[in-house]
């Protein structure tokens, strides 16, 4: 038992030494280090991307559930058509600060963000926001496939019938161009009419991608999109976002750190709701400048 | 001159109808004849029964319906012979005090008030589920609101019954004769039960089974559906209808289920808003506007407690209260197996919808 106990919580164990002490001394001075203080603190940014255009500019950014402060002080440039992923252990909030991108998380009780999210120079925060149409621009990509219980044509209409596009060869067309981006056209083509949910994990998780094209959103967010699929089906998603980022910008949160490597351009490290890193993905993967990125990516971490 | 015109006009019309009545009456006249004439043909014929102990009855042929000899039949004949007596029991009017021929009225009664209470039921009841479900923050209020509805689904039915009395015919149906029957006054139209006030009593005494059934569906909802919905720049109303609601869909048919079941077998407050021993006509005929929701109705229910423990000739009602309460026990299966039919159909398009 004692062992046992050793191991699982070796702070607690420790006793009152003088080592014990410098531990937790080092600990809070890399907190403070890390801690950016005001609004003059610049935004962390990759040095590659700073000439490049801003979608999405986070500035100063605080998110709480309730009493809970989830994000803390996060600033972020998101450049256009690129792909930027976000990586980080379960409960960093990586999530919650993907879904604040198209408001989301407004739909649950007790939420509270601070500081500014700017979408092409505009607060998507800001009282006069239409919120239907900013999801419209910001499109999303869930972690649980969901297709709606309905037919895949349907399915991919489901957005454009919303903007009041009615039945006919303009909405034919929207299907037919949406499932080509997401690269499922050729296998559904023949059965559009059938339900979505006798299609394969992968081609459901294609459906939803293609669903969310259809409304022609400028920002495409993926929320952890392959967690559930094989890796045949994650290869062709991955596949996906190479083209999809010349037309859209993405933006993709995932556990799998060698997809993140994959796949985007720029990577973000994020721990216990802070921002720790944020950088060319090479150079993330090779020679992040943080202790703490550079333990998570090489699996040294907890 | 310009005085008299209409005087003129007046007494000119009254001669017309006089004569048009005077018409009419030689010709009923002529009618009543032959209707005479042709009651003095058929009690001519009369008919002789002797059974074997010799003795004789004589009988108007008139009044005989059937004649049949038990004895002489084979199988076949005699199935032939119970099939055709059920159809004419589903399909005919009652007779001899309801103690014999069909109960037509009554099946068509029960099952035209059970549709009447489900259009009224399911609208109201969804809708009080999606607002405490979706819309009303959750709370105190909201929790109270959820005991009174269940509170309201253990009240004795007889209860709804004097209150259905109490709003549905005399506020309700007085107010509706004040403003459009007044001049029918003081006869009631609405003013009195009918089958649209025993429905409603029914609708309000079963609202508590829907609420609780769609509130379970919407929960049985995924998240995913709503967010997904939303995502694609749905509103808050356009998701509700486009996707949750038809994924709650089994949901509030079995609540219906449940309703029509409960509402079919209910008699008390029926007593008190609207139905009767024997109604004189249908609530749908072939008269403007066709469907009279005002007419009073039969009930098998009903037809049950008063053929069977009302009737002046108990003995003879006997085997019309057997036969009244099997129908009426089929027809609750029927009604459950149609609402059931469609859940399925409902359920196997939302397969995999984790409902």
């Amino acid at each position: 038992m004692d062992t046992i106990k050793h191991v699982t919580n070796p702070l607690s164990s420790c006793p009152k030494t003088e080592e014990r002490k410098t531990l937790t001394l080092v600990v809070q001075k890399l907190d403070k280090d890390l801690k950016p203080t005001a609004i003059q603190d610049p935004i962390i940014m990759p040095h590659t991307l700073s000439e490049q255009p801003a979608k999405i500019l986070v500035e100063n950014m605080n998110f709480n559930y309730g009493a809970v402060r989830a994000l803390k002080n996060v600033n972020m440039k998101i450049s256009a058509h690129k792909v930027t992923a976000f990586i980080g252990p379960s409960g960093c909030g990586k999530s919650t600060f993907l879904r604040c991108f198209n408001r989301l998380n407004d739909l649950v009780d007790g939420t509270k963000v601070e500081g500014r999210i700017l979408l092409d120079g505009q607060d998507i925060y800001s009282p006069g926001v239409d919120v239907t149409d900013l999801r419209t621009k910001v499109g999303m990509v869930f972690q649980k496939v969901n297709p709606f219980p309905k037919s895949i044509y349907q399915n991919v209409a489901y957005g454009p019938q919303l903007q009041k596009v009615r039945k006919g060869d303009r909405l034919d067309e929207i299907v037919e161009k949406s499932l080509r981006g997401a690269g499922l056209w050729e296998e559904v083509k023949d059965r559009l009419h059938e339900s979505a949910l006798g299609l394969s994990g992968g081609q459901q998780q294609r459906l939803c991608i293609a669903r969310a094209l259809a409304v022609n959103p400028e920002v495409l967010l993926m929320d952890e999109p392959c967690s559930a699929l094989d890796p045949i089906s994650t290869g062709r998603i991955e596949e996906l976002l190479h083209t999809l980022k010349e037309q859209l910008t993405v933006v993709i949160v995932t556990h799998n750190m060698q997809q993140a490597a994959r796949v985007s351009d720029y990577t973000g490290f994020f721990l216990l709701g802070e921002l720790i890193e944020y950088d060319d993905t090479k150079k993330i993967f090779t020679n992040p400048t943080d202790r703490r990125t550079e333990d998570y990516v090489t699996g040294r971490f907890g | 001159m310009f005085a008299r015109t209409p005087g003129t006009f007046r007494s000119l019309e009254s001669a017309n109808i006089k004569r048009q009545v005077k018409e009419a009456e030689a010709s009923y006249e002529l009618l009543n004849q032959q209707l005479l004439d042709l009651y003095d043909q058929l009690n001519r014929y009369r008919v002789t029964l002797v059974d074997v102990n010799g003795r004789e009855k004589s009988l108007p042929v008139a009044t005989l319906i059937q004649a049949w000899v038990p004895n002489s039949m084979g199988i076949p004949e005699k199935i032939i012979m119970y099939v055709k007596n059920f159809w004419t029991v589903l399909s005919a009017e009652p007779r001899e005090a309801n103690t014999e021929g069909g109960i037509f009225p009554a099946i068509f009664g029960t099952v035209m008030m059970v549709l009447i209470m489900s259009v009224a039921v399911v609208p109201f009841g969804v809708l009080a589920a999606v607002y405490l479900k979706e819309y009303a923050r959750q709370g105190v209020l909201t929790q109270m609101i959820r005991i009174a509805v269940n509170n309201l689904a253990g009240v004795p039915s007889i209860v709804f019954g004097v209150f259905g009395l109490g709003f549905f015919v005399y506020a309700v149906g007085g107010t509706i004769d004040q403003l459009f029957f007044s001049e029918a006054l003081p006869n009631p139209t609405y003013g009195t039960g009918g089958i649209l006030w025993a429905s409603l009593t029914l609708a309000l005494m079963t609202v508590p089974v829907v609420i609780v059934a769609t509130e379970e569906g919407l929960s049985a909802v995924p998240r995913e559906y709503r967010e997904g919905s939303l995502g694609l720049g749905a509103t808050k109303l356009e998701s509700l209808i486009r996707v949750v609601l038809p994924c709650a869909m089994p949901g509030i048919l079995t609540g219906l289920i449940l309703a029509v079941s409960r509402a079919t077998g209910e008699v008390a407050p029926l007593m008190l808003t609207g139905v009767v021993k024997l109604a004189p006509s249908l609530p749908v005929d072939s008269f403007f506007p066709f469907v009279h929701l005002d007419r009073k109705f039969m009930h098998l229910g009903f037809h049950i407690y008063d053929v069977g423990f009302q009737s002046p000739n108990v003995e003879a009602a006997k085997p019309m209260v057997y036969v009244t309460t099997f129908i009426l026990v089929l027809v609750v299966i029927l009604l459950n197996m149609a609402a059931i039919a469609l859940r399925t159909r409902m359920r196997r398009r939302y397969a995999g919808s984790a409902i």
